[in-house]
């Protein structure tokens, strides 16, 4: 019996190809053999960049406006997309002035089956790179890089009896996406929402309706004037709420509190978190150079090239010129922040980038995890 | 052409330490503002070109399956020909180069390019960026300086096999992706002295050779098969199209080194340089090729080559908007910035490796000169 790979690397044993198996498999390598050195692939993106097989992509297929800072766009996956489960994201890749960007978007609308569209509901942040391009610039038509959506902020499969979402400016857009599921229909649910004024509410309206219709009661908290909502606050309006199955999305100052008040309480079970911002990285001089698969972590200090770093701690480095033009040196960042020598620009990755970085012309800037 | 340190008259004598890094710090700020501008401009550029290539190489492979039509041929013969011309210079050249890699984009990465070119990416980038482009012009460092199989330097050692060499740069220039994976492979140096058991060698070679073998699958067995009753039409059309590629690259190269008024330098003369003399060994190593933007496109932008070499890594569209201020610098310094049209450099540098065939006319009195001081100046 033949074996063969997984893309894990494992090893397993398969049973012999189907005749029609066997003979795609071969016009494959025929295909492959007549266009190298590109693959067949290159040539189907020129046409086709959503089939099956491809890449994963989307295209916008629109863009609608929620809030004066907010729009939701609409994309359609590529065929290989496999659903998404409420409450679950995307990372999504967009070219913002010609470089490609990698970012999370909870899916913020009701699970369509493996075809239909998806959306996604983005807020602008002040000098925000890639939430101001979509939300001021993405244009109908552009194709974007998609993952299978992740995460396991999600519901259970049979939903709890009663269930508290508290929720803060974007952080309402997974529990969108639960809501919009019909996930929590018949369920006692109570939304705690924060947002500045009524009209930065996304969804303000959608949400105002679902209340009126009786699917959730809707307690909206208008920070301006109300001020930020306190646990005292929360015990007053949702008095039951460590009772409660809760979900929470928010800046991480709310997160943590409502995190030790759980978990003081003994119920820290009960609340699911969600955090939109990853721990910061503070670009500092120099930091920790980790070479994940060669095992050996360095402190380098921040005029010291991740190339000599490695060197010096007995790592084999790919190098060339050493003087920043060959590109002999580039290693994917998988995670930290790294300082270009030549011209002080920084360059931050969070896991899953796997942002190329020159190692010969850039210092760490705080602790930094090298894929090599 | 004599290395520069031996000239009776020093084209950077009138230079001091300091101009030379001034130099260095303006042509910095000409490479970190037009980088600094990169953006979504630039990116359609080379997607655009890309799929250019690809439709135009798809077409012509079309049209030639039914070469035996004679205009079948000349039109797929045509258009495979420019497909593969930009596919080895303003795309693939570029991209290896990393002049596209800030964009971030895996598909468009010189780590992850392959080229229609039977040297591996992964060799020919070392040869080229690692070695060539660090030693420009450095003799007996830089292989380019007539690809280790001419004399195109006074300063090269005359050899009785020079004599041929008009010839064998004729036939490299006619199967010049073969010379280059030689090249790229140190073909000569390895196997003469007796490192052709040396595993990275062998390792080397192999790839090279699978390369090669998949190259000529695809052209010489593959479409001329699916071309059916043209499968000989179809195979002299791809042959022919390897061949004007194959002549138009070399013509074009030769351009960027050879011609007269390019300079060349000593081994010594680049120990412990600094960035600035860095700069300014590739300012007088290197000549240009004027033209329409046509040319300069076929030519992958390396009818700049002076400011190609200058900013090895600055994406190709760019180099003819830098070029203002590059020759305004040259002025200002009292450089020569060679230049010329592609017949009169093409000319030049075949008249050198005509002239440099034969030995020089009288031996150098080389101890006279030998502690000419490197790319340093007079005052230095
Ligand atoms: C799992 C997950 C799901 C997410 N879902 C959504 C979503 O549904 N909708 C949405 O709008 N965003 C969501 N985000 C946040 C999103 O991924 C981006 O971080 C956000 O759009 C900012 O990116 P940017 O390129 O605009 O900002 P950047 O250019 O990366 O950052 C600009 C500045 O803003 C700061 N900053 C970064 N992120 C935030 C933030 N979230 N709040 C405030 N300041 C910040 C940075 O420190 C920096 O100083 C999610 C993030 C994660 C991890
Ligand atoms: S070694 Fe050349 S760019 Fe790093």
């Amino acid at each position: 019996m033949p074996v063969c790979r997984d893309d894990r690397g494992m090893t397993t044993t398969a049973q012999p190809p189907s005749a029609p198996a066997s003979l795609r498999r071969g016009l494959l390598r025929l295909a492959a053999a007549v266009t190298t050195p590109l693959l067949p692939d290159d040539y189907l993106d020129l046409v086709a960049p959503l089939r099956s097989g491809a890449d994963l992509r989307g295209r916008i297929v629109e863009v609608r406006p929620e809030t004066p800072d907010a729009a939701t766009i609409v994309i359609q996956p590529g065929r290989d997309w496999q659903g998404h489960r409420p409450g679950q994201y995307v990372r999504l890749g967009v070219d913002v002035d010609g470089v490609r960007q990698w970012r999370s978007y909870s899916v913020t609308s009701a699970p369509a089956g493996r075809h239909g569209p998806i959306t996604i509901t983005v807020k602008a942040i002040p000098d925000g790179l890639v939430s101001n391009h979509l939300v001021r610039h993405a244009q109908p038509g552009t194709i974007v890089q998609l993952d299978q959506a992740q995460g396991d902020f999600v519901l259970p499969a049979t939903p709890p009896a009663r269930v508290l979402l508290v929720t803060a400016g974007s952080g309402i857009t997974p529990v969108m996406g639960m809501l919009r599921s019909g996930a929590l229909a018949g369920v006692d649910v109570t939304l705690v929402h924060s947002a500045p004024t009524a009209a930065d509410v996304i969804f303000g309206a959608a949400l105002r309706d679902l209340a009126a219709a009786g699917a959730l009661r809707l307690v909206e908290r208008h920070t301006k004037d109300d001020g930020q909502l306190s646990l005292v606050d929360l015990a007053a309006l949702v008095p039951d709420h460590l009772e409660r199955e809760t979900w929470a999305c928010g800046p991480a100052g709310l997160l943590d509190v409502l995190t030790a008040h759980w978990d003081a309480a003994g119920h820290r079970e009960r609340l699911h978190t969600e955090q939109f911002r990853p721990t910061i990285i503070s670009p500092g001089e120099g930091g920790t150079v980790t070479f994940g698969r060669s095992g050996v972590t360095v402190a380098a200090d921040g005029s010291t090239p991740l190339l000599e770093a490695g060197e010096g701690a007995g790592v084999l480095m790919p190098s060339g010129c050493r003087m920043g033009i060959c590109y002999g040196c580039v290693l994917p960042l998988r995670q930290g922040a790294v300082r270009d020598l030549r011209n002080g620009s920084l360059t931050t990755a969070v896991p899953g980038d796997g942002v190329l970085v020159q190692t010969c012309v850039s210092a760490a800037a705080g602790p930094c995890d090298l894929d090599h | 052409m004599t290395v520069l340190q031996r000239k009776p008259v020093n084209p950077i004598a009138h230079l001091t330490a300091e101009d030379i890094e001034v130099i260095g710090k303006e042509l910095d700020a000409i490479r970190d503002r037009v980088m600094a501008d990169l953006g979504e401009r630039d990116a359609r550029y080379i997607r655009r070109l890309i799929r250019t290539q690809r439709s135009l190489e798809l077409g012509s492979r079309a049209v030639l399956l039914f070469s035996l039509f004679p205009p079948a041929w000349i039109v797929g013969t045509a258009g495979l020909s420019i497909a593969k011309i930009l596919e080895n210079m303003e795309i693939g050249h570029n991209i290896l180069h990393g002049q596209w890699d800030w964009m971030r984009d895996p598909k468009i990465h010189s780590t992850t390019w392959e080229w229609d070119h039977v040297s591996p990416a992964e060799q020919w980038k070392h040869s080229h960026n690692e070695l060539h482009h660090r030693y420009t012009n450095v003799i007996g460092k830089d292989n380019d300086l007539g690809y280790g199989i001419m004399r195109v330097d006074e300063d090269q050692r005359w050899h009785p096999l020079h004599l041929g060499q008009p010839l064998w740069n004729l036939i490299n220039a006619c199967f010049f992706e073969y010379g280059i994976a030689a090249y790229d492979l140190e073909l000569g140096r390895n196997l003469k002295k007796g490192r052709h058991r040396d595993p990275a060698f062998r390792a080397r070679a192999r790839a090279v050779g699978r390369k090669i073998r998949r190259q000529v699958l695809k052209d010489y067995v593959l479409h001329p098969l699916l071309s059916g009753p043209s499968f000989l039409s179809t195979l002299a059309a791809t042959f022919t199209a390897n061949l004007v590629r194959n002549l138009w690259s070399h013509s074009v190269i030769m351009c960027g080194h050879f011609p007269e008024g390019v300079e060349t330098f000593e081994k010594t003369s680049i120990e412990g340089e600094t960035r600035g003399e860095w700069y300014l060994r590739q300012m007088l190593g290197s000549a240009n090729i004027s033209g329409s933007r046509l040319l300069h496109i076929m030519s992958g932008n390396l009818s700049h080559q002076i400011e190609h070499h200058l900013f090895p890594d600055l994406p190709s569209n760019r180099y003819r908007e830098v070029v203002p201020e590059v020759r305004a610098l040259f002025d200002r310094y009292g450089l020569k910035y060679t230049t010329g049209s592609l017949p009169r450099q093409v000319f030049s540098a075949w008249k050198k490796v005509i002239r440099f065939s034969l030995p020089n006319r009288r031996p150098r009195d080389r101890a006279n000169n030998r502690s000419a001081p490197a790319l340093r100046t007079s005052g230095a």
